[in-house]
């Protein structure tokens, strides 16, 4: 695949505190790449550093081979979907559409015909001559899109397009990216919080934490093989304990040695093991690997949602099984269930359940800075 | 509701008392004393005169010509208005934008010291600029001290102007600011992003935008020095007599009846046009209705 875009060894400070720390990432051509990260972890600030908005301390920005630092935005072949769309409230929806166009003197005729195009392709044929401010938060955002696209450039920018919008239109709206993106091969580079839409729209994550890359991967790597407690915690939901690599293959944890697959540590390294919520089998408690009194138990539709108590340390488990509070059962964890970290500075800050009720918080307003204004 | 409607009205009738005593009351009689002679009798022979009335002026080759005197006075605080409006909206309109961009202490000041000018009484800003344009004032010989000789300000159109323009920038600068204030900047960043330069950002986004606060600036510059007195006869020497001159010297000549028929034309003028003003905003610019 072509390289489209290079970020090598930026930085980036405001007002002396660090927003990126030494990132390097390659953007290859036709992907759907997702910046992915909590509020503050500088993932629109490298969005912006590819638009040209921002620039950057130290490193460079490489577009198809050139270094472009000092190019300014009008003169990038990269065109950004902004957080709140930023339409202009002046012009009707055509006009927004056709605004770079005119900038580029484009014949009227070739205009109508590209505008119209871009009209059917977000699904909006026939609001040509509404104004922009009548329209709903998911009109406003295809407009915006649209409004991207049309002179398609080589990249386009997403910044939490989506973060206005309501879950049902969301979910719409990730199909309709995904589908755009595949129809244009133009390369996506999306920014968001949210883990879910990261998983489900990308084809590579890249996910960020105090202005560093933490992992990129596919959607599947970054799940099944998280590289460090954070990106396990961000990602999905994940029970993290502290262990020993005895040797390949074998890991003690929670006070018991448990098979696994995987290899490459020191003898008897402290590692993260990392055992997701639906990687638990219940088992009686004389079958059980390990056994615990559960503490509490939610039901979520398609499964339970149950916390158990495992000598002191609190274990999320998801389980179709129905178990009661109060109850002992036994666990059980196939060598797959179990995935090995090697040790970070985030080691110890997440994958105990114990306050999760505060977790459960922080899930339900992801985002404290306020994407949601509409 | 019958209550909150009740409460309503009670706190609006000092207002509404205000408003009839010295907004309308005083209107009803302009228009009373317009339309009658001096016993008080219907008459439409003030607006005759003001459209009839001829005098002889002096050209500069020395003949004579004859003119309509009122008309002639109209048209030309007409004409100085929309010049020094034009020059306020000239230099407002880049003090407004950079004021605007500013950091937001530095804002404050610069709007405080656009303002600062206000709080002085009108008539002494009017003999601080007779004294600085006059033949021997600060401007001449600073000009005299550079050695690039002396211009004969004072007593001319141009001294008007710059008095005119001096007492009125504030109300051009101030609504174009607070609009360019409150603007998204993020739509300045779009239209950089969707291939604008500098030039085209401000042509495209930024003016088109702003128009609601400069039409409100020109609104706010061009009528009252539309009708501006006192300016024209201490800069001007007298020599340029306004309509607002034109309204002082008739009452002070106690023609109440003539001077109340030259208001009621400028005023009826006035609220045509900005009528007129008012409609092709909201039917042709964003955010005209809002004004």
């Amino acid at each position: 695949m072509k390289k489209i875009i290079e970020l090598k060894n930026i930085s980036k400070a405001f007002d002396g505190e660090m927003v990126l720390d030494n990132i390097s990432l390659d953007i290859y051509d036709n992907e759907f790449i997702t910046l992915l990260g909590p509020s503050g972890c500088g993932k629109t600030t490298t969005l912006r550093m590819i638009g040209g908005f921002t620039q950057p301390d130290s490193g460079d920005v490489i577009f198809m081979g050139e270094r472009i630092n000092d190019v300014p935005p009008h003169k990038r072949n990269v065109n950004t979907v902004f957080q709140r769309y930023a339409l202009f409230p002046h012009l009707n929806v055509f006009e927004n559409i056709a605004f770079p166009l005119r900038e580029k003197k484009v014949p009227k005729k070739e205009i109508n015909e590209k505008v119209n195009e871009m009209l059917k392709l977000v699904m909006l044929t026939g609001f040509a001559d509404r104004r922009v401010t009548s329209l709903s938060g998911g009109q406003q955002q295809r407009v915006a899109i649209a409004r991207a696209l049309v002179s398609h450039p080589q990249v386009l920018l997403l910044d939490e397009p989506l973060g206005a919008l309501d879950l049902k239109l969301r979910k719409d709206m990730q199909q309709e990216l995904k589908k755009i993106q595949k129809s244009t091969g133009i390369t996506f580079v999306f920014v968001t919080h949210d883990q879910e839409e990261a998983l489900s729209m990308s084809d590579t994550i890249v996910v960020m934490s105090e202005g560093k890359i933490q992992q990129i991967g596919t959607p599947t790597d970054i799940y099944n093989e998280p590289k460090n407690a954070f990106v396990a915690d961000f990602i999905g939901e994940s029970n993290i304990l502290d262990g020993v690599m005895l040797e390949d293959y074998k890991v003690r944890f929670a006070g018991q040695v448990f098979s696994c697959l995987d290899t490459g540590f020191e003898k008897n390294e402290p590692v993260d093991v990392v055992v997701r919520p639906e990687d638990v089998d219940i088992v009686p408690v004389e079958k059980g690997m390990l056994s615990g009194i559960v503490t509490s138990v939610t039901f979520l539709g398609v499964h339970n949602e149950i916390i158990v108590d495992i000598n002191g340390f609190k274990w999320m488990i998801q389980t179709t099984d129905s178990v009661n509070e109060n109850e002992r059962i036994g666990l059980f964890l196939e060598p797959d269930a179990i995935h090995i970290m090697k040790k970070s500075k985030y080691s110890g800050m997440f994958g105990d359940y114990s306050s999760f009720s505060d977790e459960m918080e922080e899930i339900s307003n992801p985002d404290p800075e306020g994407g949601a204004e509409e | 509701m019958k209550k909150r409607f009740n409460t309503y009205h009670g706190a609006l009738a000092p207002y509404s008392l205000w408003a009839v005593l010295f907004i309308v009351v005083p209107l009803v009689f302009i228009a009373y004393y317009a339309f009658t002679d001096d016993s008080f009798a219907f008459t439409t022979e003030h607006f005759t005169r003001f459209f009839t009335a001829t005098s002889n002026i002096l050209e500069d080759d020395g003949t004579s010509r004859e003119v309509r005197t009122y008309l002639l006075i109209f048209w030309r605080s007409v004409k100085l208005a929309v010049i020094s409006t034009a020059i306020c909206l000239l230099l407002g309109y880049p003090i407004a934008y950079i004021i605007a961009r500013a950091p937001e202490k530095t804002q404050k000041t610069m709007i405080t010291l656009i303002m600062i000018p206000m709080w002085m009484n009108f008539l002494i800003r009017t003999y601080a600029w007779m004294t600085i344009l006059q033949d021997t004032g600060i401007f001449n010989n600073v000009l005299g001290a550079l050695g690039l000789g002396q211009i004969h300000v004072i007593g001319t159109e141009t001294a008007v102007i710059i008095g005119m323009v001096y007492d009125y920038f504030p109300y051009m600068v101030l609504p174009i600011y607070s609009i360019m204030a409150k603007m998204d900047l993020r739509l300045l960043e779009a239209a950089r992003d969707l291939g604008c330069g500098s030039i085209s950002v401000l042509r495209r986004v930024i003016w088109p935008l702003s128009i609601p606060g400069v039409v409100s600036g020109i609104t706010r510059v061009l009528i009252p020095s539309i009708s501006t007195f006192y300016i024209s006869q201490k800069l001007g020497n007298g020599k340029f007599f306004l309509i607002g001159d034109a309204i002082e010297g008739q009452y002070m000549a106690n023609n109440l009846h003539f001077a109340a028929a030259i208001a009621f034309i400028l005023m009826v003028i006035l609220l045509v046009a900005m009528a007129v003003v008012k409609y092709v905003t909201n039917r042709y610019v964003y955010g005209g209705e809002r004004e």
